[in-house]
């Protein structure tokens, strides 16, 4: 008879951090709060930033990892932002503390348990058909050859994501780059069915053997493939290509579509023909614009659609103000608002709307169908639509 | 105390069924197949019961596409022994299935006697959930089908169960144990278990195989032939933007004296 196994569940401990040089690094945490002060959820996290290093230091971290307050960081990267030591705390220090949370937590969110379940079985938090992924191809448009079946090398192997691939309004956003894509003349392909969810939410969220997995399988499709660069839409995937999956067996370098499509704006300004005519304030995302410093690239390309004008929110740049969709935050709203915490979207939305901007525009798939949620529960819906920018550059395109 | 817990695969209607070209059978060409719902609330259930009486917990499934993956996850959460019953017949039915178990369980070492055995009473395969009560019968166990809620009183040797009837009413049970539940849902829903943990056990391995015994002298099923439904009549498809779209709909709901 077979015996049974204990299994093994690593420790988030002194110990186990320092033996890393980002968790080293955590030594050096002077405690100031600014992390505490910064984050958008800062007075309703119990065990913020500075306390949870405080109390890992002192050695009575269980104390933490038992309550499920850590679900409320959407890793946001206000803290890694501010932090005056430059710590590594969004994308280090907190999915690892989450980690241990979810091994221990006795019921996981049943939003977020369901968003990681279908993740991990069909790629895709919905729980689509895999099958599915590139039903809206047909509606493009324009050619997207699907990498499989072009049977050749491609520069550009565009990983369209979940949202996008899937949910309607992200359609938008696949029908509108497919199209700037196709006008720029790249080289490009997708995956098709064989793409799945490159899993940085999962990671941020504390599900690291759900990343290893999808990261394993990726990888495993990649390879089988000849391409030049990583393009996606998705700031999340962004950041699993760029800093998470080279260190795991991917050479190819990665782009984000804005800032990709950006640098080919001297091709495409001819083309940039219909006057649109609105006054655009630009949200600034947490990954793409905070983490990522990109925040120059969305900017030029609306200047240069026509009839544009630009006004800035009061937050902007890297001081952005979170949409709430990161770290698993886009499967926690049920259980923010059971605890009553305020929508940070709804946050977001009223400093747009205080610009007395048309159009809210956006880089990121999760801001879209959030900041659209918090337009109508404002009472905004009437006077201000969200759009991402690729959709903005589509739509002033030349036929 | 002893659980067991006897968990199967269903097709997963995620992906569109499609009937094979031979006109009886599932095309499983682009087929998957999940565990059945309610047999993850037994299981839930058993490792409830595990929590508070300090009960072990025995998964039999039948071999099919991904149980290993179903296996291991319950191990992850805290079963502790798993086995897969290979070489059934699959869509062999339930007669065939539970005369199959039946015969095959107690030549498995320290499987039975169970104290309690737990199965979901209901899948899209078998609706009318017939696998749980014949099995039931052929060992020779008490059975009670369609529970929500299981408490064990240990020292009085007997189940408590809820069972769920139409109109909102609840009916109480007492059932002496050894006995047969078939399981229609929990006091809580089934729990999550990170994946980090199923690698873990799927890395240590564990699941044993065991051979079934055979259906003999039970017919299986015969399936004569297999269709999708076609559409008998049509769908009004109301047209208009959300607003008119919604005065359609109550005009439709008031003359069809609901509202």
């Amino acid at each position: 008879m077979a015996q049974a196994t204990v299994l093994e569940t690593p420790d988030v401990t002194l110990d186990g951090l320092l033996a890393t040089p980002a968790g080293r690094q955590l030594l050096s945490c002077i405690q100031c709060g600014t992390c505490a002060g910064t984050c958008p959820y800062g007075d309703f996290m119990r065990y913020t930033p500075r306390r949870l290093i405080g109390m890992l230091r002192e050695g009575f971290i269980e104390e933490v990892l038992s309550t499920d307050d850590l679900l409320t960081c959407v890793t946001c990267y206000d803290c890694w932002a501010k932090c005056p030591r430059g710590l590594r705390l969004t994308d280090v220090l907190l999915p690892a503390v989450k980690e241990q949370v979810l091994l221990r937590l006795p019921e996981v969110p049943a939003e977020l348990q369901s968003a990681l379940a279908n993740t991990m079985r069909y790629g895709n938090p919905m729980g689509e058909s895999p099958r599915k992924r590139a039903a809206w191809v047909e509606s493009a448009g324009v050619p997207v050859p699907i990498l499989r079946d072009l049977g050749r090398p491609v520069d550009v192997l565009w990983i369209v994501e979940c949202y996008a691939a899937y949910y309607p309004r992200g359609q938008d956003n696949a029908r509108a780059t497919a199209r700037i894509l196709h006008a720029l003349g790249v080289d490009f392909a997708i995956l098709g069915n064989e793409e799945k969810c490159a899993g940085e939410c999962a990671r941020l969220v504390g599900e690291k053997g759900l990343f290893d997995t999808l990261r394993e399988q990726n990888l495993a499709t990649y390879a089988k493939y000849e391409f030049g660069s990583l393009l996606t839409c998705d700031p999340h995937a962004f950041d699993a290509f760029a800093f998470v999956y080279p260190a795991l067996g991917l050479a190819q370098p990665v782009d984000h579509t804005t800032p990709f499509v950006a640098s080919r704006l001297d091709a495409l300004r001819p083309r940039l023909t219909k006057d649109l005519g609105y006054k655009i304030t630009y949200h600034d995302s947490c990954v793409l614009g905070r983490h990522n410093h990109m925040h120059d690239e969305p900017r030029r390309l609306l200047e240069a659609i026509p009839g544009v004008s630009l006004v800035e929110m009061t937050h902007n740049r890297d001081n952005t103000i979170c949409c709430g969709g990161g770290g698993g935050g886009m499967w926690l709203d049920t259980f923010y608002k059971a605890k009553g915490y305020p929508r940070l979207s709804d946050r977001r939305v009223e400093e747009a709307l205080a610009t007395g901007a048309d159009v809210l525009a956006v880089s990121c798939p999760y801001e879209v169908p959030r900041f659209e949620d918090s337009l109508k529960v404002l009472g905004g819906d009437d006077r201000m639509v969200v759009r991402d920018v690729m959709e903005l550059v589509a739509e002033a395109l030349a036929d | 105390m002893k659980i067991l817990v006897l968990m199967k695969m269903v097709p997963d209607i995620v992906e569109e069924l499609e009937v094979a070209a031979d006109g009886r059978s599932l095309d499983q060409e682009y087929l998957r197949f999940i565990v059945n719902e309610r047999d993850e609330y037994a299981l839930e259930q058993a490792l409830l019961l595990k929590d508070r009486l300090q009960a072990t917990v025995v998964v039999v499934a039948p071999e099919a596409p991904e149980v290993d993956d179903v296996l291991f996850t319950a191990r992850a959460k805290g079963a502790d022994r798993l086995i897969k019953v290979v070489g059934l017949p699959a869509g062999a039915g339930a007669r065939v299935t539970a005369t199959a178990l039946a015969a095959t369980l107690p030549g498995v070492d320290g499987v039975l006697p169970a104290d309690l055995v737990l199965s979901g009473c209901q899948s899209i395969d078998d609706l009318d959930g017939f696998v749980a009560p014949l099995l039931a019968a052929a060992l020779g166990l008490p059975y009670l089908g369609l529970v929500s809620r299981v408490a064990v009183d240990a020292e009085g040797g007997k189940a408590l169960l809820s069972k769920e009837y139409a109109g909102g009413v609840m009916g109480r049970f007492e059932l002496s144990l050894p006995a047969l539940v078939g399981i229609q849902g929990c006091e809580k829903p089934p729990r999550y278990v990170p994946v980090a943990k199923v690698r873990a056990a799927i890395a240590a391995g564990g699941i044993e195989e065991v051979a079934a015994a055979g259906g003999a002298g039970v017919a299986p099923l015969e399936i004569a032939a297999m269709a999708k439904p076609e559409a008998a009549g049509h769908a009004e498809m109301l047209e208009g933007s959300a607003r008119d779209v919604a005065e359609k709909v109550a005009d439709i709901l008031a003359a069809r004296g609901l509202l």
